[in-house]
Formats: structure tokens, C-alpha cells, sequence
């Protein structure tokens, strides 16, 4: 992955807006957080492969890290820490945020055709 | 002397991490290894250091890397097909049916394994629970001995010293090997260790000392 090119990730966003399009979502911080540390607390989620559409869609960020916001008919989906973006196999929007030794932290990624499961 | 020894861990890596030392012993003395791995990590969080993976291309970086190590560490490999993360929500028992076909089919006489609920990660605790069962499944005189492996730090407290403790100090060339066959892995596992012992420089003196001996409890039925 590379660092976020905002104006790239948006227009892409731009692309994917009122499609039906899949979703992957996720946070962890490790399932060793609290082995490793004893003040830490393991937290994790993740969704992969909602079926959505979104008709409103949103980067922001200061230039390290970003926020992205899909606003759906009846909810939205949010994410934030996100720092890097990719294209998968030509068609699929990667977007995750990493911590110093490059752990993935959060993720949100988007495709008109599903994620592997 | 063992006949065939089966690892059934869930993730690629855990063998490198957990049973390498005790792994290379077995081979050096003809022993056959096979390492039934319950998924490709596909959830997992390193991913390299400097990342070189995404989300996506994880789980095919992880199975060349499993391949690689068991390469290393000369064993055979079957892939389970599970999916990181999941196994504690899958049908325990349908998960030891499936290990018991590989166990009737390869004869083991010994089986490693996670010791349930004393291994850390969930994937761990319900894939050892999974394989515990599957050798209770088995006639009494065909089962393998089970060795089961405790990571979590309070674990002697609770089930007292461990049955077997291997001194892996003349096989850690070769685990370490293993283990830096994981790349996507490798360095963000040892720098949470080095985070414990931040004085010293040398991730492998490092890695020497948190992980040159591997203990297993003998699992009693």
C-alpha cells in the first residue's frame, strides 16, 4: 500500500457511489494486546462482505491520517485512523491504517465484486 | 522413538514459533512431521515491517511463507481451510471429525497441539480443544500421546510444571530459520517480545531467550 493521495481516494469513492457495493470493515489491536501487556484490553471487530450502497462519501483528513464517512440510506459507515490506500487486483479501494512497525490497525475496504471468504 | 509425529496448530507460524525446536529434534533423529495448519492467517496483523502486505493479499503471502517453513523445517503440510479468527464459532465437534480423518489416515503416535483455554489466542484455545477431542474420539489403544501447549503467562500457577520441557538450545538455528521464513510475521512478533526486554539489541538472543525452550503438558484422558 501507499500513503492516502486524497484527491485519488475520493474520486474513486466518487465511483463507487450508488452501487451496490461489498464492504469490509475492521479494527483490531492484536490478539495478543493484553498477553504483551497487562494494562491493555483486546478489541477487535470486523465485517466483511456487507452488501451496501452509500450515496454520499467523504475523505478527510490532515495529510497523516484520514476519516472516511458513507452515508447510506438508512445508516452510515465510518472509519478512522486510515493512512494507506491501494487498488486490489484493479478494481477494489484498500484503505487501512498501520502503527510503526506496520501492524494494520483498521481497514476499510471497498469492491463492487466480493472479498475472498 | 516416535513414528509420526502430527502439529495441529491454527495459524502459519505457530508451528515456527511454538514447536520448532522440538519439531527439527524429531526430523534429526528420521522422525516424520506432518503439520495440519487450521487457517492462513487471514486476519492477522503484521504485516511486514516495513508492511509489504494488505488485507488482501495476506492469505497468499502467508501460504507461501507456511511453505517455505515447513520446507526449513522438512515436514509435510495439510491446510485445513478455516478461516482466521472463526474457529471457536465453528462446530467443535464437525472440526475433531475432520482431524480424526487425518489422524486414522496418518497413525500418529504422537499429537501436538494448544492447550485449551491456556493458549492465548481463541483460534488456539478452540483448535486444541477441536484436537483434543478428535484423539478422545479414537479407540482408546490407537491413540497417540497428546503434548499440549500452554502460552498464557500465568499457566504454570494453574496446571503446575509441564510434563515435557525441551531445551531447543541445539536446534534454534534452525527454528529461528522457521521463523524468519514467516516474513509478513516474523519481525512484528519479535519486536512485541523485544518491547519486554527493550536493554537488548539482538532479536535473535532475544527470541533465544523467550523462546528456546518449549513445554507441553501430557493431555490425560
Amino acid at each position: 500500500m501507499k500513503p492516502i493521495e486524497m484527491e485519488r481516494v475520493q474520486q474513486t469513492l466518487d465511483e463507487l457511489k450508488n452501487k451496490e457495493v461489498y464492504v469490509h470493515l475492521e479494527t483490531t489491536n492484536g490478539a495478543y494486546a493484553s498477553h504483551f501487556n497487562d494494562k491493555a484490553y483486546n478489541v477487535g471487530a470486523y465485517i466483511r462482505n456487507a452488501k451496501v450502497s452509500f450515496n454520499q462519501a467523504k475523505i478527510v483528513g490532515d495529510g497523516k491520517s484520514y476519516r472516511v464517512g458513507l452515508k447510506m440510506e438508512m445508516g452510515w459507515i465510518y472509519a478512522e485512523g486510515l493512512t494507506d490506500w491501494t487498488m486490489h487486483e484493479g478494481s477494489k479501494l484498500l484503505m487501512a491504517g498501520h502503527d510503526q512497525e506496520g501492524r494494520l490497525m483498521v481497514s476499510l475496504e471497498i469492491s463492487e465484486t466480493p472479498f475472498s471468504h | 522413538m516416535e513414528k509420526h509425529v502430527v502439529v495441529i496448530y491454527p495459524h502459519p507460524d505457530d508451528e515456527s514459533f511454538g514447536a520448532a525446536g522440538t519439531i527439527a529434534n524429531f526430523r534429526q533423529q528420521g522422525v516424520p512431521v506432518t503439520y495440519l495448519c487450521g487457517t492462513l492467517g487471514e486476519m492477522g496483523r503484521n504485516m511486514g515491517s516495513p508492511a509489504f502486505a494488505n488485507r488482501e493479499t495476506l492469505p497468499q503471502i502467508r501460504k507461501e511463507e507456511l511453505t517455505n517453513a515447513c520446507n526449513v523445517l522438512d515436514i509435510e503440510l495439510e491446510m485445513l481451510g478455516y478461516r482466521d479468527k472463526t474457529i471457536e464459532f465453528e462446530d467443535r465437534m464437525e472440526i475433531a471429525k475432520n482431524l480424526k480423518g487425518y489422524l486414522d489416515k496418518i497413525k500418529p503416535s504422537l499429537v501436538i497441539t494448544h492447550y485449551p483455554a491456556y493458549a492465548v489466542h481463541p483460534d488456539h484455545n478452540a483448535l486444541g480443544a477441536a484436537a483434543i477431542e478428535a484423539v478422545r474420539l479414537m479407540d482408546p489403544e490407537n491413540r497417540p500421546t497428546v503434548w499440549a501447549q500452554a502460552i498464557s503467562k500465568d499457566f504454570p500457577q494453574d496446571l503446575g510444571e509441564p510434563d515435557v520441557t525441551n531445551d531447543i538450545t541445539d536446534t534454534f538455528d534452525k527454528k529461528f530459520e522457521a521463523i524468519l521464513a514467516h516474513k509478513s510475521q516474523a519481525m512484528g512478533v519479535l519486536v512485541q517480545h523485544k518491547q519486554k526486554q527493550p536493554e537488548m539489541d539482538d532479536l535473535k538472543e532475544i527470541a533465544k531467550q523467550n523462546l528456546g525452550k518449549e513445554r507441553f503438558y501430557i493431555w490425560k484422558y
